[in-house]
């Protein structure tokens, strides 16, 4: 048993990547991931990838931001401190509208682009997770899982035959970044 | 998709024969990952004595208070709150490429997109350094903040628009940096895996751990059009916000009904000016010809002659409705800024924003880099004239005659101006050492629809329309990054 982890199927053209996946999926052949250096559109629906909740999650948060500012502006101007300005009314509710959007756009960008680098895992200083330096310039990578698909020699002549410019076998998951 | 080819008939947005991926990354990096040439530093240097000079007088004012500036008991808001409105405007272009052109689907937003919205964000930072120091007493500032205090528990005024703006700015500057600063992170990732020593390991903090996987850019693209989406009403109300620190007072001159949309189109209209101003810079010393081409030049300028033409407009009707109204307050305050002491500053006004950028209708001035790049400046300084006839030419005669006074500004209001002028360039130009000045993976996307090559290609297979050809040769003369002589062959 080889201790091969990984096998990369590195592309030069967006396209050939895209006919490789198609290649591999007819031999029933799981792909682990792909890593691009653009988003590809198109390669969702190939692998499976399920559409994204985040605009549910942004406006839950939008939503959340107009009643904060909304019971926020109550509770001053009508229940702590109310000011009698030439009789009007305390809760004065054209006025706070401006503000009220503005709170509604900053709580839901922060919790959609917060929400964002949760589910991805994107924070400061996270150790990348890349497999080959190349897919953030000019590669497009499909990565397998070789312990899962074992004819290795089948793989690569897949991927060669839908245009790789390399194949490679990765003995550990992730570059070392070190 | 990636696969599927535009139209013949649209322009190419990358020029330049056999444009690899790797090549579009070597070039937008090669100011980060190399050292600067002499022209940085010398531009670097003339902003660092800009900087120090906002310093200098920024401090004075804190030092010896308001009273440092030339403002007087009748005009008690001058330079500093012309020079708060001018940023604000210029930063509003980068949320509008961002943003409207990304709803719009206009693929020419590529290419010019980061470092307009890095023009944001560095223009609000010099538009909110203004509020801050024009308040008197800058460590109270966070008095403007709704929060529960030992003054009885006094708030705000929620019925001021100034408390509203307070909302406006801060929400617009961070949600900016938001959408900018989440559009870099594949950008980053692509210096950190090039980098090694030091280097390496500052981008990897910054890169937040980016792999560009699938589900990564699936997501990217969502947040990317959400925030677009929510970013549109952001920047119109942020303008509109703004206007109405002088529509809502009951100054003639300032409250009327049609400031929200006048100062919106004049916030894009200098916006892109400013774009202009700089990324022709940009794009001769950096070399990024291929990339920013004559058509995004073309197409600024052709939202520049719009805006030009909302905001002329604008002046006319205000004219209009001030004789209309019958009152004679409004009916003055219009008739002294025409013809009154500061006639200088509204004609200005008027031949910047109005009569010169009706030149760009000639597609010869419209293509002509020196001529455009000059038209930049011209709008600016006419924009920055706007703000000054509408606040200071308002006040200055007020309602009794005995306080009719003029303004003249002070060495520090010309140095906090001057000075945040320097600031911004400090910034702008640290952010093209250090950042990509052009959205690397946005550009890559459209290599293979809408580059010259990928037409070229088009073409020699033959299966197109003659005449569509004809057109698309003949609009690639206007491109000075293209050799005609590749199409007499074909």
């Amino acid at each position: 048993m080889s201790n091969i982890k990984y096998i990369l199927g590195s592309f030069g053209d967006p396209d050939e990547m895209l006919h490789g996946i198609e290649k591999l999926q007819e031999n029933n052949i799981a792909i682990y991931d792909v890593y691009t250096p653009m988003p590809i559109h198109g390669i969702e629906a190939k692998l499976g990838v399920k559409r994204s909740r985040l605009d549910i999650a942004a406006f839950f948060f939008g939503i959340t931001g107009t009643i904060t500012m909304l019971t926020g502006v109550y509770l001053a101007t009508a229940v702590d401190w109310p000011v009698n300005i030439g009789g009007k009314t305390h809760f004065a509710l054209p006025d706070f509208i401006p503000i009220t959007f503005e709170l509604t756009i900053l709580f839901c960008a922060f919790g959609l682009v917060g929400s964002y680098y949760a589910s991805t895992h994107l924070f400061p200083g996270r150790a990348p997770r890349v497999m080959d330096l190349r897919a953030t310039d000019d590669r497009f990578i499909i990565a397998i899982d070789a312990k899962q698909n074992t004819e290795h020699d089948k793989i690569d002549e897949l991927l060669k035959g839908a245009g790789a410019l390399e194949v490679k076998h990765n003995e550990r998951k992730y570059l070392s970044y070190e | 998709m990636s696969g599927h080819s535009e139209s013949i008939l649209r322009e190419p947005l990358i020029t330049g024969k056999d444009i690899t991926y790797a090549q579009i990354t070597e070039e937008i990096l090669s100011p980060v990952e190399n050292k600067p040439n002499r022209a940085w530093w010398i531009g670097f240097i003339l902003a660092l004595c800009g900087a120090t000079l906002w310093i200098v007088s920024v401090g004075y004012t804190f030092w010896f208070g308001i009273g440092a500036w030339g403002l007087n008991k009748t005009v008690g808001w001058a330079w500093d709150i012309t020079g708060f409105v001018w940023w604000v405007g210029i930063g509003h272009a980068g949320t509008l490429i961002s943003a409207v052109l990304l709803l719009f689907r206009q693929n020419w937003r590529n290419s010019i997109n980061r470092s307009a919205e890095a023009m944001t964000i560095f223009a609000v930072i010099c538009a909110a350094t203004y509020v801050v120091s024009h308040m008197g007493r800058p460590w109270l500032a966070y008095w403007v903040l709704p929060l529960p205090n030992q003054f009885g528990s006094l708030w705000v005024n929620f019925n001021s628009p100034l408390v509203w703006d307070m909302f406006a700015i801060s929400t617009y500057f961070s949600v900016s940096l938001l959408f900018w600063y989440t559009g870099l992170l594949p950008d980053i990732a692509t210096i950190r895996d090039r980098a090694t020593g030091v280097r390496k390991k500052i981008y990897t903090i910054f890169s937040f751990g980016w792999s560009g996987s699938v589900k990564t850019w699936q997501r990217f693209e969502a947040v990317s059009l959400i925030l677009a989406g929510i970013s549109t009403p952001l920047v119109l109300s942020v303008h509109t916000i703004v206007s109405m620190d002088f529509a809502t007072s009951v100054i003639p001159g300032w409250h009327t009904t049609i400031f929200p949309p006048y100062f919106v189109a004049g916030a894009i209209f200098s916006g892109f000016a400013m774009v202009l101003t700089l990324m022709l810079v940009v794009r001769k010393v950096l070399g990024l010809e291929n990339y920013i081409t004559m058509f995004h030049i073309e197409s600024m300028n052709k939202i520049i002659i719009l805006t030009g033409s909302i905001v002329g407009v604008a002046y006319l009707t205000e004219f209009f409705i001030a004789w209309y109204s019958g009152s004679q307050y409004e009916q003055y305050a219009f008739i002294n800024r025409a013809t009154g002491p500061y006639w200088w500053a509204y004609w200005m006004m008027m031949t910047c924003n109005v009569i010169s950028p009706q030149l760009l209708w000639f597609k010869k001035v419209r293509l002509s880099i020196p001529a455009t790049w000059i038209l930049s400046i011209v709008v600016n300084i006419g924009m920055w004239f706007e703000r000054f006839v509408i606040i200071v030419t308002s006040l200055h005669r007020d309602y009794i005659p005995s306080s009719w006074t003029m303004f003249y500004p002070s060495w520090v209001d010309v140095g906090v101006f001057v000075g945040s002028i320097g600031v911004f360039f400090t910034l702008f130009l640290l952010f093209l050492r250090v950042l990509p000045s052009i959205a690397i993976a946005e550009v890559k996307m459209i290599l293979k629809t809408a580059s010259e090559q990928s037409k070229m290609k088009l073409i020699k297979e033959g299966h197109l329309d003659k005449e569509h050809v004809a057109e698309y040769v003949e609009s690639l003369e206007k491109f000075d990054s293209v050799k005609q002589e590749d199409y007499a062959k074909i």
